[in-house]
């Protein structure tokens, strides 16, 4: 099976249309961070609290608000749903002015004392009973050790086996159940009968449960911005570096230039939907920087080779020629690595969508880019030079390479 | 030739093994059941492999230890041992202070007497000048800043001791592994990773609590509110005193929140203490805390009641009064500390903080993250099913696209993730959720040198070569390409690894090893394979690529 039979496409014949369509993707993107969306910074950068809370059915925004509002946090922002509307999982946002570093955890207590209280308060029988979906490992177990259902005094045995129930619920609750209890009931068979009665008798559920907080101090955020600036430009630079050494220098410009583009790209991507830029989507983009310089490399060693044995022929030609010999393998590998990415985009969660986004994007843009931005630049620099009466050759291989 | 390919596939084959091992460990059952449902229900992650915080649940916090106050208590004591000095050698009326409340490191001995200047000099020079620069101020007046260096390795003790104390609290409380460390040097900062904690409001409070216990004099007091104790002290407050408001009950039962006039120096401070266990008030039993001072204290201590019968004494707990009591006659190295209605909870966690010993300096948290373990466990969920549909798809991919070859591929990429999983299990490497997208990538990226490997091969074909020739040119062509690709992606992979942290770390990792042993499978096992293939062939034989 072959994806391209000796393909004989003549893209720099298109590069007009390719500078276009980088223009105005890089001018789309930085017109949204410049006066759309801006720059949407996650709370690691920001500064701020961020809290997770699945709920037992779908909650009510407006509700939550009101309920948040009254506490005494105004400028909370509910996303709600938060990933797949069946999972009830709301994400509640609370500005850097809510989290001083005297004071970090404020917003976060507050925020589940709220919850706490508007959760029970519809049932007043519950006052004083143990909630079992916010209820922890340890003090479940020490909550039956002190009410002793299966009467076996404060022994070491007793200690053990309340600690094998407490267990047993936490990991019925938080592995096999996503942290949400949806009746007490439910709990039959997984405790021993005596603690099953007196969970049903003495323990009730809330209905929700926070399920992951961050907390970022504005310092904090400031000095990681300042790093993943410095990351970003020291691998740009540390690409520009190698392929100096191992082409020549107009290589390693073509090559940071068009994997720049990417860059840009894929931010500009981020500002125009709207989603928030975090620790991992920076890790994305420098592997990006990493990986969309493997087809350029393909794509540049051709180009040498070539170079090497027909020095007649239009350096234009040359180019396409280049492009064309390598097209299957250009795609084949960034499709496949698309293929597994798009499989974590699809499956990976939420955690690790803004993740999975940039690479999805930064894939596609890198392949595209190696092709239709940094060989037509090799070009255009021989034109320049050629036009300047210097000499019109690119420096050739030293070696063939695939 | 082909005993050449047997060595070959025994290393590959011992290579195969030891990661295996490195996954699984020793297995404890051989039975087909027993082995997928390790893999299944990601149990292997959970003994073989170290998760990171996002994946098992845990608490991830960066501290600020505040130095300066660390700098602060080491000038006081230094303010109080140039007064006594001044004091034995006859000369009074010299102020000793610390003038700018910003600077800690910043003492002035001022009002010297002129004819005591000489005297005062020599003091300085001889007992302080090896800690500070002394230097005449305005007026008849000397200064003393403290030196850079002394400055520096105060810090730095502030932050071991920080460090050491926090260690040994969290100790206590039953976390296991956890990761307490110096983060970003020269900050004065701590990264404190307590993974599996489920109680984490207790935990914060127990790390946060200074522990700082003191016995001061009481100069002045009690006093409703800090108005009326101002205006009754009338004027500033004495540069050796402070106004510390005390918790309800401090003077006697019921009595409410006061202000009191301590005497800034204390008594003796929370290094004095030797040991500190819950009791029960043998009268009303109550809870309480008994604590006892070390020797060397319990003896200065002795002294001082018994030199100051009648006056009254503060035990002063995180800038709190305590206790207030008359001094009725010498005391020893015991103490209590009760009322204020103090609960068992807490009396077991003050004597447990009390013992640990006080941190050095107060604590900002700066950054805190919080894991359920219910996320956590999600997250594995779709990591792997992530994992899994990526791999299978990648590996159909293949099999379609190059038939026979596909098969060689497909082998190499499972050879590659077994030992990139057994590296992780070997070194201790934490996997992290973005560790997990670095497998993923790993796949995804790994199989890209297969790729170039078999489509320069296709092409020497296509060009007429003989399979064993194509194989061998196709091999010796891609392999410097490959060699680029894979330095290019760990170049950038280790930068993140220099900036980044946790998470970022696990994903840096995770992907540079993966990417190293992809050099091993995708050309060494990739080419074993088609050897072992073409040697089976009579020459010429067309391959399945």
């Amino acid at each position: 099976m072959e994806l391209f039979h000796d393909p004989k496409i003549d893209w720099l014949g298109k590069k007009w249309y390719f500078l276009g369509f980088s223009l105005i993707f890089s001018t789309a993107g930085l017109l949204s961070i410049l006066f759309w969306h801006h720059l949407p910074l996650d709370v690691d950068f920001r500064g701020g609290t961020v809290v997770r809370v699945k709920f037992a059915a779908q909650p009510d925004a407006d509700h939550i608000r009101s309920a948040i509002d009254k506490a005494g946090l105004h400028d909370a922002r509910i996303q709600q749903p938060y990933g797949p509307a069946a999972n009830n999982e709301v994400l509640v946002t609370l500005s850097r002015s809510k989290t001083s570093e005297s004071a970090l955890d404020q917003g976060r207590a507050t925020l589940v004392s709220t919850l706490t209280q508007n959760y029970s308060s519809g049932a007043g029988q519950n006052q004083g009973k143990l909630d079992l979906d916010n209820v922890s490992g340890s003090a479940l177990q020490s909550w039956l050790q002190q009410n002793d259902p299966e009467h076996l005094g404060n022994t070491t045995d007793a200690q053990t086996r309340y600690e094998a129930q407490a267990n047993a619920v936490v990991h019925f609750r938080d592995e096999e159940h996503s942290g949400i209890i949806d009746s007490i009931d439910s709990l039959h068979g997984v405790v021993d009968p005596a603690v099953f009665t007196a969970l049903q008798q003495n323990a009730w559920l809330s209905g929700f449960s926070v399920r992951s907080v961050e907390i970022v101090g504005a310092q904090v955020g400031k000095v990681l911005q300042h790093q993943a600036e410095l990351a970003t430009l020291y691998s740009l630079g540390g690409m520009l570096v190698y392929l100096w050494f191992r082409f020549e220098l107009i290589y390693g410009v073509a090559a940071v230039v068009a994997c720049f583009h990417d860059t840009i790209i894929t931010v500009g991507a981020f500002s125009l939907t709207n989603q928030e830029i975090s620790l991992t989507v920076i890790a994305a983009i420098l592997t990006l920087i990493g990986y969309s310089m493997n087809d350029t490399i393909v794509v540049f060693d051709r180009i040498r080779e070539n170079l090497r044995l027909s020095r007649r022929e239009p350096l234009a030609d040359l180019v396409n020629r280049s492009i064309n010999q390598t097209l299957s393998r250009t795609v084949l590998t960034s499709g496949l690595t698309f293929l597994t990415v798009l499989s974590l985009f699809v499956f990976g969660g939420e955690v690790l969508r803004g993740f999975s986004f940039a690479l999805v994007v930064g894939i596609l843009i890198g392949t595209y880019s190696s092709i239709a931005v940094a060989a037509p630049m090799l070009v255009a620099y021989q034109d320049w030079r050629g036009r300047k009466g210097k000499g019109a050759t690119l420096p050739t291989a030293k070696k063939a390479r695939v | 030739m082909k005993t050449n390919i047997k060595t070959r596939l025994l290393i590959i084959i011992a290579v195969l093994v030891a990661f295996v091992y490195g996954v699984f460990g020793i297995p404890r059952g051989l039975s087909g059941t027993a082995l997928s449902q390790g893999l299944l229900s990601s149990g292997v992650f959970r003994k073989g492999i170290h998760l990171g915080l996002d994946l098992k649940g845990g608490m991830h916090l960066i501290l600020q230890v505040r130095v300066d106050e660390a700098i602060s208590a080491e000038t006081d004591t230094d303010v109080a041992s140039i007064q006594s000095d001044l004091q034995k050698n006859g000369i009074t009326g010299v102020t000793v202070s610390k003038p700018d409340p910003k600077r800690a490191d910043f003492l002035e001995v001022s009002s010297v007497p002129a004819n005591h200047a000489s005297d005062v000099r020599s003091i300085l020079d001889s007992s302080y000048s090896s800690r500070f620069d002394v230097a005449p101020g305005v007026g008849n007046s000397w200064t003393l800043t403290m030196k850079h260096t002394v400055e520096s390795e105060a810090k730095q003790r502030a932050l071991d001791q920080a460090i050491e104390v926090i260690s040994s609290r969290t100790n206590t409380l039953g976390v296991s592994e956890p990761i307490i460390e110096p983060y970003q040097l020269g900050s004065y900062q701590i990264l404190v990773e307590l993974p599996g904690v489920d109680d984490l409001g207790r935990v914060k409070d127990v790390i946060q609590s200074t522990a700082r216990l003191e016995a001061h004099e009481v100069i002045g007091g009690p006093w409703p509110d800090q108005q009326s104790a101002t205006q009754s002290i009338g004027g500033p407050l004495p540069l050796d005193a402070e106004l510390i408001q005390s918790v309800p009950g401090a003077a006697s039962e019921g009595s409410t929140t006061e202000w009191y006039e301590l005497k800034k120096i204390p008594i003796w401070g929370g290094t004095d203490i030797r040991d500190a266990q819950p009791g029960h008030n043998p009268n009303t039993g109550e809870p309480e805390v008994d604590f006892f001072l070390t020797s060397a204290a319990g003896s200065k201590f002795s002294a001082w009641t018994g030199a100051n019968i009648g006056k009254y004494m503060a035990i002063v707990l995180d800038n709190r009064v305590q206790e207030v009591a008359v001094i009725k006659g010498q005391i020893g190295d015991q103490g209590n500390i009760s009322g204020g209605g103090i609960s068992e909870q807490r009396v077991k966690d003050l004597s447990m903080l009390l013992r640990t010993g006080a941190l050095p300096a107060s604590i900002d948290f700066m950054q805190e993250t919080t894991v359920g373990p219910s996320l956590g466990a999600d997250s594995i969920h779709q990591g792997v099913v992530a994992s899994i549909v990526g791999m299978l798809t990648v590996m159909i991919f293949m099999l379609i696209y190059y038939k026979g070859a596909g098969i060689n591929a497909d082998l190499a990429l499972f050879l590659n993730l077994v030992i990139l999983l057994g590296f992780l299990g070997f070194s201790g490497a934490t996997l992290t959720l973005p560790g997990i997208a670095g497998v993923i990538l790993t796949i995804g990226m790994g199989v890209d040198s297969n790729v170039l490997i078999f489509e320069r091969i296709r092409e020497e074909l296509r060009a007429g070569k003989s399979p064993s020739a194509a194989v061998d040119q196709g091999f010796g062509h891609a392999w410097t390409t490959i060699v680029d690709t894979h330095v290019t992606t760990i170049v950038s992979a280790a930068i993140l690894f220099i900036f980044g942290t946790g998470p970022v770390k696990g994903f840096a990792v995770t992907l540079t090893f993966g990417l190293l042993a992809n050099l091993f499978t995708a050309v060494f096992v990739s080419r074993v394979i088609f050897d072992a293939h073409l040697s089976r062939k009579l020459h010429g034989e067309p391959i399945s690529i």
